[in-house]
């Protein structure tokens, strides 16, 4: 085990991990295992719903499926990317390093801006977080949803962030505010993102906060850290995607 | 930039072959749900089969815990697999409202 310790070049003069790896890494995890039941939890939610109503709606049709299966390429390829981001890093090649982590961000953007306009289009549709028009006595169908896609939205959104504030630092606040005030100002006020987009403000902010009260220089063990959260969003839509999208059939058998 | 020493995952060869194995899988699932070549609970069945092997995959390749030892490998998966399974508890109920009707 101390051998591994000395690869991760965390030995010193305290014990060696138990975990043979670096207390951030296991700390990233930790955070993970506990968003994992998060996320199961609504995804088991909505699960249930879908078993226990023979009249779940099936709104998922061609133009959908198809923009979810590209949406979910966008997210395998960010892993990829990712993955190869980290091993730049731990080369110490910077300039590779924030290229993948750009890519990443950029497919992680992609992602993102697609399943907005598919809320929009469900939305324009008369669907609400109360009521569908496709199965009016399944009034579940629209609050599960939306938990569900919004928090990971939410996550994949928080991982740009994260991914900006890692490759740019200080350079990436300016950028995330004027994305801010553009989608801000190109959303109708109707829509749902006109308001949602203040996220990005609070991220902003929070970002800032990080940047001036804790500047770093990050490394090679940050850069993987954030990777860890990055395919753990990944990971969440690998059951997302066939869950509630690829079921458009009824489960009753 | 911290340079960190390099180990056995640093292969770049084997993350592409990962991602086309996720890219094909996805397409398997795609195909299947809409030619609905199963009834709709081997449907489930298939695509969260399909869903657990593309998550190992993530996790194993992208996450780097197939580098992790044992004992991080062990405490990570246990404890996270055995929270979900507990969540299974559930389905038994929603087949009683689906067979019994709401009581």
């Amino acid at each position: 085990m101390s051998d591994i310790a000395v690869q991760h070049g965390m030995a010193g003069e305290y014990e060696p991990s138990l975990f043979g790896t670096y207390s951030k890494k296991i700390g990233m995890w930790l955070f993970l295992l506990s968003d994992t039941l998060t996320f199961g939890a609504l995804l088991f939610a909505y699960s249930y719903g879908r078993i226990s109503n023979p009249d779940w709606p099936t709104p998922f049709h061609k133009e959908s499926i198809i923009k979810a299966t590209i949406m979910t390429g966008c997210l395998l390829s960010s892993s990829l990317t990712m993955v190869l981001a980290v091993l730049a890093a731990r080369r110490g090649d910077r300039s590779w390093t924030r290229n993948w982590i750009l890519a990443t961000m950029l497919f992680g953007s992609a992602f993102i801006v697609l399943h907005g306009m598919e809320w929009t289009k469900l939305i324009s549709e008369g669907m609400t977080p109360f009521k569908n028009p496709w199965a009016p006595t399944v009034p579940q169908f629209g609050g599960t949803f939306f938990t569900l896609t919004g928090m990971h939205m939410l996550h994949v959104t928080i991982g740009v962030i994260y991914l900006g504030v890692v490759s740019l630092r200080k350079m990436f606040l300016p950028i995330l505010l004027a994305i801010w005030v553009i989608v801000w100002f190109a959303t109708p006020a109707d829509n749902v993102f006109h308001i949602g987009v203040h996220a990005l403000l609070i991220g902003a902010v929070v970002a800032a906060v990080i940047l001036f009260l804790k500047p770093k220089d990050y490394d090679a063990y940050d850069v993987e850290i954030a990777g860890l959260y990055w395919h753990f969003v990944d990971l969440v839509w690998m059951f997302i995607f066939p869950l509630v999208y690829l079921m458009s059939t009824r489960v009753t058998g | 930039m911290q340079n960190v020493a390099t180990t056995h995952d640093d292969d770049k060869s084997q993350y592409f072959w990962v991602w086309g194995v996720l890219l094909l899988l996805t397409a398997v699932e795609v195909v299947l749900a809409y030619r609905q070549v199963f009834q709709p609970v081997a449907m489930l069945e298939a695509l969260m089969v399909l869903s657990v092997i593309k998550s190992a995959l993530i996790i194993g390749w992208f996450m780097h815990l197939k580098y992790e030892i044992a004992a991080m490998k062990w405490v990570m998966m246990v404890a996270v697999c055995a929270c979900l399974c507990l969540m299974c508890i559930f389905f038994v109920d929603a087949q009683r409202i689906l067979h019994l009707g709401v009581k």
